[in-house]
Formats: structure tokens, sequence, C-alpha cells
């Protein structure tokens, strides 16, 4: 093989670079996000219950939104009747952040450990931050 | 026990395939379409249209636009090159053209008419748009934009006769003077346009510019409806609109 210190010293850089975020995390593990819901709205709810049930947000609160995207922009239905009759006018920054108000320990503690980055913020505005 | 080479390649075909059924029945299963209705406090109707009184108009005034853009989020990027606009002033000359002629009253020629987007019956942008960003709602023909669809191709840039779309060349939010807490911002990337204040109809509020004018020169109501101020005064008025002869349809008339 020609130029063969080159070519497995670039290899062993290249595996070096390859694994460096396992050599630098040590095998710990990180830590699961902390999900917080103290804010000032929720707290003064009586039953402290999303639209639909925690089970049901925790998993599929992108379909519901994502369905929210279709019914107003599309079909130009704004209000969202949930599994219990209650009546909700369909708005990320109006509705879903009202109650949860700290985005920042709610959504973006979930979407950084998990990688997930939604689109959503680069155009629907962050209560409070419209000062800006 | 012999096997054919076909034989066995259809038996690994047909494996291969069951890998696909799971994600194809969840696909089908999760269809998740939830209860939604109408506001009951919206304003609707078959047809918007919007009925423009020029003579009304007087001159320097800016308060639809400025109504609009503020309400729309919609930026300043203080260059006409970036420039994005929802409803703004166009000299007589250019939003009419052909309906100049050399001996025309000079003040008239370069005197401005307040413009946007005409929600044309047969709107070209809709027809451009590769992603169906733009669509006209078939019951009471607004012309939307899903701007989370819009890919930026400027396909309906180019095919809207009437200059009413807008490029955001940059990252708007930065050029938004007071943001508006109740409406998005759009992004990089995304065209934007006059929604005829969409959200403001959901919610049984006249649209923006028609709120803010103190002299009565936009007049906004529902064609379809013999009763509505618009056919009112289109009934006492003589009106014209922009490039019908396009066949776009547009639904913004000038009272001449």
């Amino acid at each position: 093989m020609y130029d063969r210190g080159k070519i497995i010293s670039g290899l062993a850089v290249f595996f070096a670079l390859a694994t460096l975020p396992f050599w630098v995390s040590g095998g710990k593990s990180v830590p699961p996000p902390e999900i917080k819901t103290d804010t000032s709205v929720i707290r003064q709810l009586k039953v402290k219950r999303c639209l639909e049930p925690t089970s049901f947000m925790k998993v599929r609160h992108m379909e519901l939104i994502i369905s929210w995207r279709q019914a107003v922009v599309r079909d130009g239905q704004r209000i969202y009747v949930a599994s219990d009759g209650r009546q909700y006018r369909m708005s990320l920054s109006g509705t879903c952040l009202n109650c949860h108000s700290n985005k920042s320990k709610f959504c973006d503690s979930c979407h950084t450990y998990a990688g997930v980055k939604p689109a959503c913020w680069s155009c629907h505005i962050i209560p409070g931050e419209a000062e800006g | 026990m012999r096997r054919d080479r076909r034989a066995f390649l259809k038996i690994a075909g047909l494996s291969l395939m069951s890998f696909g059924m799971r994600p194809l029945s969840d696909a089908l299963a999760s269809n998740y379409r939830p209860e939604v209705v109408r506001a009951p406090e919206a304003l609707v109707a078959k047809r918007w249209a919007m009925v423009v009184n020029p003579k009304k108009c007087t001159d320097r005034c800016q308060d639809c636009i400025s109504a609009c853009h503020q309400v729309h989020n919609v930026p300043d990027f203080g260059n006409p090159k970036d420039e994005v606009k929802w409803i703004w002033n166009e000299p007589f000359r250019d939003a009419f053209p052909g309906q100049e002629y050399r001996y025309i009253e000079k003040g008239l020629r370069e005197r401005p008419v307040i413009v946007l987007c005409n929600h044309c019956e047969n709107p070209p942008c809709v027809r451009v748009c590769p992603t169906k960003a733009t669509f006209r709602r078939e019951e009471d023909g607004i012309v939307m934009m899903d701007y989370h669809r819009c890919i930026g191709c400027r396909f309906c840039v180019a095919g809207c006769p009437y200059g009413a779309r807008s490029m955001n060349f940059r990252d708007p939010r930065p050029f938004v003077k007071t943001i508006n807490p109740d409406f998005p911002t759009r992004t990089k990337g995304v065209v934007e346009k006059c929604n005829f204040c969409e959200e403001r109809l959901a919610r049984g509020i006249l649209p923006a510019c028609v709120m803010a004018c103190k002299a009565g020169a936009l007049v906004f109501g529902d064609l379809e409806n013999p009763e509505s101020p618009v056919r009112d005064l289109l009934r006492k008025h003589f009106a014209i609109r922009r490039k019908a002869e396009l066949g776009t349809g547009p639904q913004v008339y000038y009272i001449v």
C-alpha cells in the first residue's frame, strides 16, 4: 500500500474525531429533561389539565398543533373542541403559550434534550419577547 | 427441497414488502382529525370585496397603510429593493396602465392611488404556486397565504400582475418597529401579501385599513349580498378595476 503512514494516521484522526462525543461525555448519561409547569396562569387553574389528558399531550402534541395549523390557515376554523367538550381558540402564541409562558423551561427543555428544532418561533411570537 | 431462483426471489420480495406494512398501517391509522368549529363571532360572506373611492383620499395620508403594516407586522427594510408591502400608494399611470392618455390632466397622471392585493376570482399566483402555499378560499374568495408551505420560489411574485406580493429577502423581524403579538411575523425566504384581514374577520372585526380610514375612502363588504355597502356603492357609481382585461377577476373596485 502506498502512503500507508498518511492513510492510517488519517483514518486514526477521523476515527478519533467521529467518536469524540463519546470520549468527551465519558460514558455518563445526560439527565432527563426537567419540564416545569409552574407558571402563574397554571397555578391559578383549579383543575390542572391541558386541553387533552397529559398522556395524549406528551405523545401527540405535535399532531395536535399541526392539525390546528391546517384548521386555522387552510380551513378557516378557529375553535378547537377538546375531547371533553371545552372550546379553545386555536393559537400557538395565544393559547398554548398563555399557560405555558415558561417556554424555555417547558418546550425547550424537552426539545433541546431530544435534539428537535421546531421552526415555530421564527415567525410566531413568544409573548413577552414582543417588545424586543 | 429444491427451490428455483424465480421462487426464491418471489418469497424474498414478499418478505421485504412485509417490512412496509407496519409504517403503512400506522400512517393510515393515525389520521388525526380533531373536532374544530368556526368562531361564532366571525364575519362571513360569499365573496369579500373592497370598493375604493380615490377622490376621498387626501394627499399624503398614510393612515390605512400604517394601520395595516402595524397590525400585520410588515417590516420596513428602509430601501425600495427589499420593500415589503401589503397596501401602498401607486401613481395613477402605474396603477391603471392603459387608462392614461396624452392629454390627461397633469396632476392625475402622478396622483397616488391606494392599491392592494385584488383577491382575484382567477388568481394567477395560485395557479403558479408549486406547493399550494397560496390558495383561494372557496367559501369567501380570499386569496390566502400559508407561510408554512411557502418555499420562496417567487413564481407568484412573477405571476401577479399587480405587484401585490413581496419577498422577504432577509429576516424581517428586526425590521418590524413595534411587534403586534397577536399576529406572527414572517421569516426569511417567504413571500407575503394582503390577506383581506382574514384573521380580523374571524374575530368579527373589519379590516384594519378600512377602520383606519377616516375619510371613508375604503369600503368592505360582501359582493354577493345585495344589501352590502359595496353593492350599494357599485349601484350608485361606475367603478373600474385594475387590469381587468387580463381576466384575473380583481375584486377591488375603484370609483371614478
